[in-house]
This record gives C-alpha cells, structure tokens and sequence, in this order.
C-alpha cells in the first residue's frame, strides 16, 4: 500500500459519514419572479393567441407542478413569426447604424444584469437546476455573452480581414433545455450584432426564461420583430427548419435531430451551424494534483445534473492511480447535496422530464446489465419530483453503451489507460468530439495531449469553464460551427469580396 | 508517315502515391483516351488509404507543407506544355501555378490569421487554432486543371487528405497533374484522384464514414442528394467557388480546437 493510500485510508477511519451531515434549508424566496399562468408567442413586438389554439402544460420538475400554460405555436405561427422577422429585417434593423445596433444589445446585457436574480429563480423553477448555477452561472453568462457581441456590432469588418460582411437575413434558432437563457444568449447575440433578425424556438421543457427575456427587449425598446420567440414541441422546430424564408438555421441538441435539420436542409443553400451531442474523455494522469482533479471530475460529469453536451462523462484514469481516484470520487460523491433547485445548498438538482429520466434510468440498467460496477452515495431524493442520484460505473469496457452514448444524466463511466497513447486512442474512440479534459503537472504533455485529442474544447487542469470570448464548438458529429468569440459571428454574415 | 511512332500514355488512376488501373479493370473513352474507370471499391480504398495519410501530412510543420505544395507549382512549371494541352491552354496553366504558389504560402500563416488568444474573464489562459478535418471529399469543378487546383490547393495545405473525383469529361490533365504530385514529395496518401463517372462515384464519396468533408462544387443536379447522404456522419459540405483564391475557402475545412489552462504560480 502506497504511503498515499494509507493516509486515504486513515482519513476515511476518522471523518464522519458525510451523509449524516445537517444543513438548514437556504431556500431562495420564488416570490421575486411572477409567472403568468399562460404565454402567448412573441410575435412582431407582442405576445399574440396562437393560431393552431394548442396549448401544452409547463411544470417545475422539482415538484411535478404545472407553472403555465404555454402555446403550441403551428405552421401558421411559424409563418407569422417569420414574416415578423422578414419585415422586421427589411425594413429597418439591417439598416440601423451598427452603432445603434450595439447600443441595444448593450441595453439587453445591462437589463440582464438588473433582473438577474428574476431570471436565476426562474431557470431553476422550470428546469430543475441548482440556483446557485443560474445564479452564478447561466445567468450572468448570458448577460456577458450579450455585452461581448454588443462590442462586435460595429466592428465586423475587423473581424474577417479583406471581406465585406453583411447580415444574412432571419436566422432560425432552435435552443436545448439544459441552459434555457444562456444557450438564448449563445444564439440571439451574435445573430443581432451582425444585423440579421431571429425566430427563437426555446425547448419544449423550458420555455419561461425565454418568455421573460421578451420583457426584457421591451424594456430595451427593442424594435418590433428583431426577436421573435415561438414556443413548442419538435413540431415546432420542424416547421421553422423547413420554412422557405429562413436563411440560416442553428440547431443546439441532439446528433440524431441534427443529421435530420442537415439532411431537410441538403440542397437549399440555406446556412447551417450544429452544437450536437458529446462523449467527453476526462484524462487523469499519475502525476495530476489529484484533489483538484476530482474536483474536476465531480464538476465535470455532476454540474447541472450532467445535463450538460461537453460533460466529461468518460473518466480515463491511468492505471497506477486508479484505486487512488476511485476511492476519492466516491468519497467526493457523498458530499453532494440532491434536492430543491431552489436551495443554495443544493449541488445536483431535477432531472429536467420524466422523458429525459427514462432516459438516463434506461442506459443505467443497461451498464448494470451489461456487466458493469455501480456506484450510487447514500442519498434521501425528495418524495415528488424527477431525480436521479449521482452515479458512477467502474469496470467498463469501451464497448458497453454507457461508454459509447450520451447519457445527459449524472453519470459517470470509469475506464483505465496505462500510456499516453492508449489515453489518446481511448479518448477519440467515439463518434463525438465536443470537449475533453486533461489532468497532469507536465506542461509538454498537456499541449501534446490537446493536440492530439480530436475535440473542438479542451479543458487543462479545468473543466467546464464557458466564456463568451471562447470560441466552443464540436468536431466530427459533434456538429460545426463555432459559438462564442470572433469566430462565432461567422455563421451571422455573408462575406462579400471587399 | 513519321519516321517515329510515339509511345502514348495509359491513363490510370492516382492513388497512395501509385498509378494503378482501377482494380475493376475497367476504362470508358474520354478525349480520345481509354481512362480508367473507378469503381466503387476504388473510392473506398482511397478513402481507407487517405485516412492513415492525414496523421503524417497534418503533423508536418506547417513550413514543410509549404514547401511540399511550393514543390507541387515546380513541377507544374517543368509540364507546362503537357498540361497545355490537356486543358484550355497556357493560360489556365500559369493561373493554376500561380494559385498553388499562392496557397504554398499560407501554409505557415494561417494559424496567426485563423486562430486567436481569447481574453476570457478568469485566470485562464485560452487559446483557439485551427486543425484539420480530415478526409475530405472533392468533386472537381471545371475548368478541368483550374478548378481542380483551386478546390483542391486549400484543402490540403490545412493539413486534410483528399480523395478526389476528376472532371468525367476532362480527366486527362488531372492524370497528368497527378504525375506533378508524384514528384513533388507529397507523401502516399495525401491526395487520390479518381477518374471514372461521378455518378457511380459521388455518392461512395458522400456517404462515407471515414470521410470528414466534402466540396461540392463541382456537383450538378446531384448536390441535394450527396449533401443529405453526407448528413449521417455530420460532414462538413463546402460549395465553393471554382475560380476562388482565399484563405477562408482554407478556414471552411478547418476546425477550430479551444484549449483552456488556469493560471498561477
């Protein structure tokens, strides 16, 4: 037994049981934000009935509680909405002063600022996500990701030397549930900044951050039909893929929706940018700083109930140090709080649909089945509600599903590697490269491992950090085109010959 | 009646730095010439081939691919006359060089122009650089020397491996620029070309797994077709222009790698 191990070993003896630890409750107080019981769709400025006189429930996943009643938007609604954004388009956004254009999105990134703690309440109510990550995360991400474009608007010809960039027109933007605002953010910003106007389908699960972000450009006076957001199902997503005037169409979600916007788009001329699924190798070696690195790995795979496409669900550890880091994770592990969204305290919130928890229970049993070790903390899950206690799987093999698919769960798959090469091949064994993680003291190995690891993101002795300067964005089917930084204007503009 | 008569050429295939016929055995007259005609398992074999290639030529110093696709212009220089005569003239030809000089030179250039340092908001230092995507797949556009160098040139000096589809109509000098890239240190692999009917071919092409981009610009009434295949493993679809010179027609099959590191002493 290594010196390391024994010393484990003894702090195991001596710390009391993690799970017998008492926290009061720290709730925050949902009064801050007002839901109304329906929406209607943001349309030309204004919300209006829908046409197709569908409606769906939206619920507090926590809870199993229906918070609003929210429009189904149709093909006729489609139609109006991007109508709204052709008009709006045509006559007068992309012939703002881009001066101005900027001065608005500035307003947005301000206004986001000032009703953030609104928003942070509102994000956990309806996607199940800690409050202390919107509060401290999705939310003033958002609002940085606004104030970055908000600086690009009039600097475009900057950003693609001896090219005459131009708006393209209105975009399409389909938005996952796993980061309701930000992802809003991650689409609209870019979008306005390079002049183009925007039909916004936020998820089915999550659509009130977005309903909210509607009073927000209200208060910016943003002009009518600049931002139009429709609220549906994948029904919804579809008849805005395949309307004849939208011009460019980004998709964030899943590999197999994404192949099929690709393949109705095939042919049409019309603008694609993809942010699909992930698989992400989290790669632990012998001479990492081994506390920081599980710290890593628990932020990698358990942060936002691991509903997140660049989580490092794949934990590659080297060998020699393998009983080392299993015996820390799991000790970790025991420490994280599952519960109310709502409660500073919490790590791990709601699994965001019951779909979405069949989901992630179907691919456990599947590793349980398939021959693998499971690991789950003692845990008490509140009575109502969907949740799913973090988990962690030793003894996989490459083959098994929970090595090879997305789970969007917490959790995690732990695999061992002896050599750097082995880590390598391991780690781009898959048909995703979203992001990876390195962990190792050795800066030559860190520049050659991220070279070599095929992913668009690459955290070194970090993991899961965003930022709206920071290009993110996957290779392979992990989808195309950057989000975030210069180039994430790209897919906004059409690049004339100067 | 000449005292000589002269030695005529066979015109086969180009593939892994070789000229072997298409392992078909069969040709289909094109310009007065029996041309090989690929087959379907010809394009997979490329495709097997150029993916083993890409670890090489994309982990080449930028500075050697320079001067690999510089050595590519040198030996276009020295067959000017041949390649005259198989295209639309000298004219075509001195653009042709001229563009691969060009590209030759961006090789070691593009990372400063491509990539960034990004000032993100914590102690982290953060970086973007290009890389390549891999296999990538080429129709080649008309005119039959031009518009091969001008799809081609940018695909390769990121570092990608090509497998492309000749001009049906006009597949001879790309057989003859073939033999220039034979001889100019383009390591086995790098670049296939392919001669035989796009329609047996393309959608081999397209719907490859081991292929990672695909530039249709040279695609007829095909492209919605190729590009939907090319939807199952997310390729990258180009349609460019064929008289293009630019660096973002490089950019367009390069992917973009973030890497982030924390600060501190």
């Amino acid at each position: 037994m290594t010196k390391e191990k024994r010393e484990l070993a003894r702090r195991q003896d001596k710390a009391p049981i993690a799970t017998a630890w008492d926290y009061a409750p720290a709730p925050e107080a949902r009064d801050i934000v007002k839901v109304q019981e329906r929406y209607g769709l943001f349309i030309g400025g204004k919300f209006v009935e829908p046409e197709s006189g569908e409606r769906y429930t939206t619920i507090d996943p926590a809870h199993e509680e229906p918070l609003s009643e929210i429009a189904q938007a149709g093909k006729a609604d489609v139609d109006r909405a991007v109508r709204a954004a052709r008009d709006a388009f045509a006559n007068g956004w992309s012939g703002l002063r881009p001066s101005e254009r900027a001065k608005y999105l500035f307003r947005i990134a301000r206004l986001l600022q000032e009703r953030s703690r609104e928003f942070a309440v509102l994000e956990s109510l309806n996607g199940g996500k800690p409050i202390r990550e919107s509060r401290d995360v999705d939310v003033p991400l958002a609002a940085a990701h606004f104030f970055y474009y908000a600086g690009w608007a009039d600097k475009l010809e900057y950003a693609f030397p001896n090219r005459t960039p131009r708006p393209i027109g209105v975009a399409g933007q389909i938005i996952p549930w796993n980061f309701p605002l930000l992802m809003l953010a991650w689409k609209i910003a870019p979008a306005l900044a390079a002049g183009n106007t925007v039909v916004l389908k936020p998820a089915e699960t999550t659509p009130l951050s977005a309903l909210l972000f509607c009073d927000v450009l209200r208060q910016a006076e943003l002009p009518p039909g600049v931002v139009n957001i429709i609220t549906g199902d994948g029904r919804t997503g579809a008849e805005l893929v395949s309307h004849p005037d939208v011009d460019k169409i980004a998709f964030t979600g899943s590999t197999e929706v994404g192949k099929a916007i690709q393949r109705t788009l095939a042919g049409t001329g019309k603008r694609l940018t993809l942010e699909l699924g992930g698989k992400a190798a989290n790669i632990v070696f012998d001479d990492a700083p081994l506390d920081q690195a599980v710290e890593g790995i628990i932020n990698g795979i358990y942060f936002n109930q691991g509903h997140v496409c660049c989580a490092g669900s794949r934990l590659l550890v080297q060998e020699s140090i393998y009983e080392t880091v299993v015996a820390k994770l799991k000790r970790r592990m025991a420490t994280l709080r599952v519960g109310d969204p709502l409660d500073k305290n919490t790590d791990v919130g709601a699994i965001n649909s019951k779909q979405q928890l069949e989901k992630i229970s179907a691919l456990v049993q599947s590793g349980v089945d398939e021959g693998a070790e499971i690991y789950q903390p003692p845990c008490k899950l509140p009575e109502r509600g969907y949740w799913f206690v973090p988990t962690v799987f030793t003894n996989v093999a490459q083959s098994y599903r929970i090595a090879q698919e997305e789970i969007f769960g917490p959790v995690l798959s732990v695999l061992t590697f002896r050599t750097p090469d082995e880590a390598i091949e391991k780690a781009n064994n898959t048909p995703y490269g979203l992001s990876a993680g390195v962990w190792t003291e050795k800066g030559s190995r860190i520049l050659a491992m991220a070279q070599k690891l095929r992913a668009g993101v690459v955290w070194a002795n970090t993991y899961n950090r965003f930022d709206p300067a920071s290009p993110f964005g996957g290779y392979k089917e992990s989808g195309f085109g950057r989000e975030g930084g210069r180039h994430g204007l790209e897919p906004y503009v059409v690049l004339d010959d100067a | 009646m000449s005292e000589r008569l002269p030695v005529q050429k066979t015109y086969k295939l180009f593939i892994g730095g070789a000229f072997p016929r298409s392992e078909s055995g069969r040709t289909y007259l094109a310009e007065g010439a029996n041309v090989a005609r690929a087959s379907r398992k010809d394009v997979r074999d490329a495709v097997r081939i150029a993916r083993q290639a890409g670890a090489g030529w994309s982990g080449m110093t930028a500075y050697n691919r320079g001067q690999v696709l510089y050595r590519i212009a040198e030996m276009m220089e020295t067959r000017e006359a041949e390649l005259a005569t198989l295209c639309s003239g000298p004219a075509e030809v001195a653009g042709a060089i001229d563009r691969m000089v060009w590209y030759a030179g961006w090789s070691d250039k593009l990372a400063q122009v491509v990539g960034s340092a990004n000032p993100v908001a914590g102690p982290y230092f953060n970086f973007t650089v290009p890389e390549p995507t891999g296999v990538t797949g080429i129709l080649a556009p008309e005119p039959p020397l031009l518009g091969l160098v001008s799809r081609l040139a940018p695909v390769i000096v990121g570092g990608n491996t090509a497998v492309l589809i000749a001009s049906e109509a006009h597949p001879l000098v790309a057989i003859e620029l073939a033999e220039c890239l034979a001889t100019a240190d383009v390591p086995p692999g790098v670049v296939y070309i392919l001669t035989g009917l796009r329609r047996e071919l393309a959608p081999v092409l397209a719907s490859h797994m081991d292929v990672a981009a695909l530039d249709l610009t040279g695609a007829d009434g095909d492209g919605a077709e190729l590009e939907k295949l090319g939807a199952e493993n997310v390729k990258r679809v180009v349609r460019g222009r064929a008289d293009s010179q630019s660096p973002y027609d490089i950019a367009a099959f390069l992917e973009l790698k973030t890497v982030w590191h924390p600060i501190g002493m």
